[in-house]
């Protein structure tokens, strides 16, 4: 029996071991003998030992569940210690029957996935991948940040003055909630023009709240700003993926949370969006401090 | 003339898959070059179900005419693709496409959780699959096939996923329903037998009825 060799299986986890001691058992999940399971499942455990193999501790947990259960049956019926409370009687053997059925019916339904899978790949779509005969449009040049800038001063225009009379509105957006909002929005649509991006906007906070977000996702280079000929509409699309030269994009850092109406927060945002171009920074900030409410607003209330 | 061979027209000559969206947004812009034609008039407002069941019965009968192509509904958009069975030479026409490597199992296993139980946080799908899954769940949001949907109400606020549109074409599903034994996996909850009472040591647990398993699965099949 020198020679005797195990040929290992790579088991995905505890659970993939006992469906395959099952298995080898050949009977229904449900007429399983856990005594014996557990038995083999512990044989199993020495051999990955004996053959140096790292064991994870979901291993070493289900071997003690399934120790407890073998303790448990050991006992005559009417001497087991009758659970107070503590477990609301849950039977252990119950518990884990039910999660190998459920993660059965996964495995399986991964099985299918899999099929669907490799069928896929020899499905061929009424239009060939690359469509070598469709045109170039025209270079699309990538707005600049004077670009950007001018574009949305023209919306800033339109909350300019308004008389005496103000409301105060609470802060209802923050950027980075305008953020999964403008990517919600390219997910449905290719591409969005400038103007459309501001159309539901009530007050100058969520157009600077708006174009934060813009600015943020451009530096994240999730999303790009380009217009196709000179003074035209910017609008704005998916950036095309960049190669992996491209800086790691960091989560939106903590300033991207908070509102933007304070001094500090506007600076800080646009500092990261366009670092380096100490104008537009400059200019950014400034809408975001003229968004706050001034102090003396407050008693302008009609 | 028929809905159907009008749809048939259209998604022939489309440039991608259309949605029933896009395909009413067509029939509306028809009528701009209807001169005079009662048919391309009285289609300007076509209903959503219309254009559905047209598309369905149009589906049957080109399975039913066992052509090489048939017509399919992916991710909520229609289109023509080609029967598996003539993959080889259609690779040979085309190339090879740009596909990303198959998925690993750990990764289908987690990814058929997800799309049965979404939305689902990450610490409910280790508890079916009884390992970590981190890794894998990074691969599968790395790949698009899966996204954040929100935040669960529970303690700490977790996480919670599903699936994606890209999950759907990537397997040729028409939405989630489609599934393979979708009314089976998607929530219904494995019901505790009555006849647990059989406590003898050793004694297996009497199995119930209805959740008899087949015997075969595709997992490890080799024994020692």
């Amino acid at each position: 029996m020198s020679d005797y060799k195990v040929k290992f299986e790579i088991f995905e986890g505890p659970l993939d071991l006992l469906l395959y001691l099952i298995k080898k058992e050949e009977v229904d999940i449900y007429e399983v003998n856990l005594t014996r399971l557990a038995t083999q499942f512990i044989e199993y455990i020495d051999t990955m030992r004996l053959l140096d193999l790292e064991i994870a501790g979901e291993f070493l947990v289900m071997a003690a569940t399934l120790m407890y259960i073998k303790s448990r049956e050991l006992l005559p019926v009417d001497q087991q210690v009758e659970t107070d409370g503590e477990d609301d009687g849950e039977d252990p053997r119950w518990e884990l029957i039910r999660q190998l059925v459920e993660y059965k019916k996964f495995k399986d339904a991964a099985g299918q996935l899999g099929v669907l899978e490799a069928r896929q790949e020899s499905v061929f779509p009424r239009v060939p991948g690359k469509l070598e005969f469709e045109a170039e449009g025209p270079a699309r040049a990538e707005a600049s940040i004077f670009d950007l800038l001018n574009a949305v001063n023209l919306v800033l225009a339109r909350f300019g003055q308004r008389g005496d009379q103000r409301d105060i509105f609470e802060d209802k957006w923050s950027v980075s909630e305008k953020i999964e909002h403008l990517m919600r929005a390219l997910n449905e649509r290719q591409r969005l023009k400038f103007s459309e991006l501001f159309e539901g906007v009530t007050s100058r906070t969520e157009v600077v709240v708006t174009f934060l977000a813009l600015l943020e996702l451009i530096r994240l280079k999730q999303i790009a700003a380009v217009q196709e000929q000179p003074f035209g509409e910017i609008e704005i699309c998916r950036a095309a993926p960049v190669a992996a030269s491209a800086p790691v994009p960091t989560p939106p850092e903590p300033v991207a949370e908070q509102e933007p109406a304070g001094p500090d927060s506007g600076g800080g945002a646009s500092g990261e969006a366009q670092a380096g171009e100490g104008v537009p920074g400059g200019a950014v900030e400034s809408a975001a401090i003229s968004s706050a409410p001034a102090p003396n607003s407050n008693q302008q209330t009609a | 003339m028929e809905l159907k061979f009008i749809l048939e027209a259209i998604l022939f000559s489309a440039q991608k898959p259309l949605s029933l969206k896009e395909l009413r947004d067509v029939f509306a812009g028809a009528v701009e070059h209807a001169e005079g034609n009662e048919t391309v008039r009285g289609l300007k407002r076509v209903k959503e179900e219309q254009l559905t069941a047209a598309l369905e019965e149009l589906a049957r009968e080109h399975e039913a005419a066992q052509r090489s192509y048939r017509l399919v509904c992916v991710a909520g958009a229609w289109q023509f693709v080609t029967q598996p069975e003539y993959a080889a030479w259609l690779k040979a026409l085309v190339g090879h496409r740009a596909r990303p490597p198959r998925l690993s199992q750990p990764a289908l296993e987690t990814l058929a959780i997800i799309a049965y139980r979404q939305p689902i946080t990450r610490a409910e799908v280790e508890q079916v699959r009884g390992v970590a899954v981190d890794g894998v769940m990074q691969t599968l949001l790395e790949r698009g096939l899966i996204e954040q949907l929100g935040r669960a109400e529970l303690v700490g606020r977790p996480m919670t996923y599903g699936t994606t549109a890209v999950f759907l074409e990537y397997f040729g599903l028409r939405n989630l329903e489609d599934l393979p034994a979708a009314d089976e996996l998607r929530r219904i909850p494995v019901q505790r037998p009555e006849s647990l009472a059989t406590a003898d040591p050793g004694l297996a647990t009497a199995p119930p009825e209805q959740l008899n398993l087949p015997n075969e699965h595709p997992g490890p099949s080799e024994g020692n």
